[in-house]
């Protein structure tokens, strides 16, 4: 039997599965504006393309947090705290891309418009490049003490594995972005992002590599769990190739699900290779925190898996209809952001 | 400047910025539902103008209450390490299921409102705002689950220095949850209807749209002084309450020093002096804090000192009263703002039933600066609850000083701090500047911009509608 710690490990491990796939491709869009979006109108189309969507795709996050927070407190405590500096930029960087959608529009003028869009590119391209920064060092393992406490240095955080890392996840949203703007979109700008993505799954394939290539040297990402993360990263790297096949052969929207199973794999491969750890002592091995030793009781974990398993369904439910309530390609009439 | 008080101080200006607009939402989101459920039943255009018009504002609104919300869900890990290795166990629940429960829902239904008027049917449009606005009031459920905990805990035993839950029911039965919970969306609703009653009245003065305004006024006024006996009977329950969880906090809101008098009287005025002890000069209402407290014209209501040699015992040596001034004024401040908002909602419901409001300018233009009214209560509300616990974080169980993160450093916090303070000034500059564009634009504006504005096809269906 499973117990309810490892299911826990599942279930945030899923939320976020499910926030790289939905906000993945939010991010992407975001960066896409400063590169396929040539005019104003173009850019509102792009904006529109998420409109509906972003502030749910984003509460997986949300959930992800608070799911760490009762079921793991001490992971919850260590991680946000140890991560201080790196969670108050990605707190900036939400909270200046969230108002912008909402802001943007709002006065006809082109200094505020230019602003808002910049605030949204920053904003988009930060949590991606955040999360792969932490999800890298995770992989590695902080010093951390015999007390849980988490104290590192500079290079801990910022560091060739570590930035390879943040590039590698900020890409693949990138990537995930444009492919899901083929099929948001119409006309020019729809050839557009498909043009760039034929291009981008370059870059992502060869960071990707790199990523995979540092992590040999750095983590035991091949040795701790090798049977099952290896086959994990053929698949990756097999769906970016299906990527550039399917595009060629316009099949957007097929492609669409290989970038979205190549965002979703990598970052279930990453929690893989951490499990049952939820973070990797530097230190010691003696200091890891796993999933065992971060848990909370039984009982709240018997709590939470009934309040989870019962709300689930619908929260999927609902999400989506509205994907299929707004299912319609985006063409610059009927706008509201 | 240290550690702690740069926490503190992050955390009370994070979270007061961040209730200032989470009333509004969850007050103007309940107002925009009711307008639109009369414009489904009546079949009046003028109530999806409405709908339409205050719904405007209120998403401006709600986007500042979510972004600033998300450092809410982050920052008891960050700043508050080893408060949240403590607690986990049972205030993550709550925070965990807000999020899967009402956050999901306020989201995806607010997008399927916002992009939805022309996809899908009356009614279920109108089902959407509704379920934003039960999303709204299950947040404000879940999050003061896990406040009254702190103020209250219950249902946890304590396993390897560490709180465990161990009856879910009785987290969310907690007593002080139940005059907390009323007491806040109260409190909400009503900074929403003296936010429309105020915005309307400066339209009145203005004589612009006056029908569209009018109405706008009568409704909130309506919501307004039931929200405002709302908050007077669940803040008396609250009180009566607070005998008996937190007694250090009723003592040190009456700046009640020594037991009180039998029958206790109520202190509107005390020149409180904290190093000796005592109130240089007090202005009391007898008979009035025995009603207060215990609904009779007699009974004492035990004081700060009692208390602390009692807690001293019960907890060992320290200093278990919390700053007396701030819980002092902040529950005055609280409480008359409460009382001028019934009188004037009163005043105001007077007036449109006479229908008299147009040449009443002087209540109109008290109406405009009482929109500030439930904000100040609010704030001042939230200061007493939280600064009155102190030196707890959970009431009797941990303190303030051993919650804090032993890993973040002062620069570290100073850096946060000025960032989130910067970014948080610029977002308020924002919003008012926007609040008063849209405000001054009017109703009508939307109507002749329709939804798109990109070129206007004169023959397109949208702009023949009247």
């Amino acid at each position: 039997m499973i117990e309810l710690s490892e299911l826990w490990f599942i279930l945030v491990a899923i939320l976020f599965v499910g926030f790289f796939f939905l906000e993945g491709f939010d991010f992407g869009v975001g960066m896409a504006g400063k590169f396929i979006g040539k005019n104003d109108l173009e850019r509102r189309m792009l904006i529109n393309t998420i409109g509906p969507f972003w502030d749910a795709n984003e509460v997986w996050l949300l959930t992800a947090g608070g799911a760490i927070f009762a079921a793991f407190p001490h992971w919850y405590a260590t991680m946000f705290s140890g991560y201080y500096i790196p969670f108050v930029i990605l707190l900036l960087a939400l909270i200046g891309r969230g108002v912008s959608f909402e802001f943007r529009g709002k006065v006809d003028s082109p200094t505020w418009i230019k602003t808002w869009d910049w605030v949204i590119f920053i904003g988009s391209i930060l949590p991606p490049f955040l999360f792969g920064v932490l999800f890298t060092s995770l992989l590695r393992g902080m010093p951390i003490d015999e007390t849980m406490t988490l104290q590192a240095g500079f290079t801990d955080y910022v560091n060739v594995y570590s930035v390879t890392g943040g590039v590698t996840v900020t890409l693949l949203c990138f990537l995930h972005g444009l492919v899901y703007l083929t099929i948001r979109t119409v006309g020019d700008l729809q050839q557009r992002a498909h043009r760039l993505a034929s291009i981008m799954v370059y870059p992502v394939l060869v960071s990707l590599v790199a990523f995979v290539g540092l992590s040999y040297f750095e983590t035991d990402l091949f040795t701790y769990r090798g049977e099952i993360t290896i086959p994990l990263i053929g698949l990756i790297v097999v769906a970016y190739l299906l990527v550039i096949v399917l595009l060629k052969k316009q099949r957007d929207g097929w492609a669409f699900a290989m970038s979205g199973a190549g965002i979703a794999l990598t970052i279930a491969t990453i929690f893989v290779a951490l499990f049952p750890r939820v973070m990797i002592s530097s230190i010691s091995s003696a200091y890891d925190l796993t999933v065992y030793s971060a848990a909370s009781g039984d009982y709240s974990l018997k709590v939470m898996s009934y309040v989870a398993l019962t709300l689930l369904p619908f929260v999927l439910g609902y999400q989506i209809w509205s994907y299929y309530v707004f299912r319609k390609r985006v063409d610059g009439k009927d706008m509201i952001y | 400047m240290s550690e702690l008080f740069l926490a503190r101080l992050q955390f009370g200006a994070t979270t007061i910025f961040h209730f200032l607009f989470v009333p509004l939402s969850i007050g103007l989101v309940f107002m925009v539902a009711l307008m639109e459920t009369l414009y489904v039943v009546k079949k009046q255009e003028i109530y999806k103008k409405m709908a339409k018009f205050w719904g405007h504002l209120f998403l401006i609104n709600f986007a500042v209450g979510v972004v600033t919300g998300i450092i809410q869900e982050f920052q008891f890990g960050m700043n508050w390490s080893e408060y949240s290795r403590f607690v986990g166990d049972v205030f993550g629940a709550p925070l965990a299921i807000e999020a899967l429960l009402a956050f999901f829902m306020e989201s995806t239904f607010i997008g399927l409102w916002i992009f939805g008027w022309d996809r899908l049917s009356k009614k279920v449009h109108l089902l959407c705002i509704w379920l934003v606005s039960i999303g709204t009031m299950l947040s404000a459920f879940w999050i003061l689950a896990a406040n009254s905990f702190m103020q209250e805990p219950v249902g946890m035993e304590i396993n390897n220095g560490r709180a465990e839950m161990n009856d879910f029911g009785a987290l969310i039965t907690n007593p002080q949850l139940w005059v907390e919970f009323p007491h806040v969306v109260f409190g909400a609703l009503a900074t929403g209807a003296f936010f429309i009653g105020g915005v309307s009245a400066y339209k009145l003065l203005k004589k612009s749209e006056v029908t569209f305004f009018r109405k706008s006024f009568n409704i909130s006024m309506v919501i307004a002084l039931v929200s405002g006996l709302g908050i007077a009977f669940s803040g008396h329950a609250q009180a009566q309450h607070l005998m008996h969880s937190q007694p250090m906090k009723m003592a040190a809101s009456e700046a009640l020093w020594e037991d009180s008098a039998d029958p206790a009287p109520w202190t509107l005025f005390a020149d409180i002096d904290v190093e000796n002890q005592e109130n240089a000069l007090e202005i009391q209402i007898p008979y009035a804090l025995s009603y207060l407290t215990y609904e009779k014209f007699s009974g004492s209501v035990p004081g700060m000192l009692s208390l602390q040699a009692e807690y001293e015992e019960k907890y060992g040596p320290g200093n278990y009263i919390p700053p007396v001034k701030t819980t002092f004024w902040s529950f005055r401040i609280m409480v008359i703002a409460g009382m001028v908002m019934i009188l004037v909602s009163l005043l105001g419901l007077w007036a449109s039933y006479r229908n008299t409001i147009m040449e009443k300018k002087f209540l109109l233009k008290t109406m405009v600066g009482l929109i500030s009214f439930p904000f100040i209560a609010n704030t001042a509300g939230w200061i007493m609850t939280e600064i009155g616990r102190q030196p707890w974080t959970v009431f009797g169980y941990m303190t303030t000083s051993a919650s804090v993160s032993p890993n973040v450093t002062a620069e570290s916090l100073l850096f946060s701090l000025i960032a989130f303070t910067t970014i948080y000034l610029i977002l308020a500059i924002v919003l008012v500047y926007l609040f008063v564009r849209e405000i001054k634009k009017g109703a009508g504006y939307h109507d002749v911009q329709s939804d798109s504005n990109i070129s206007i096809d004169p023959f397109d269906k949208e702009v023949m509608q009247p």
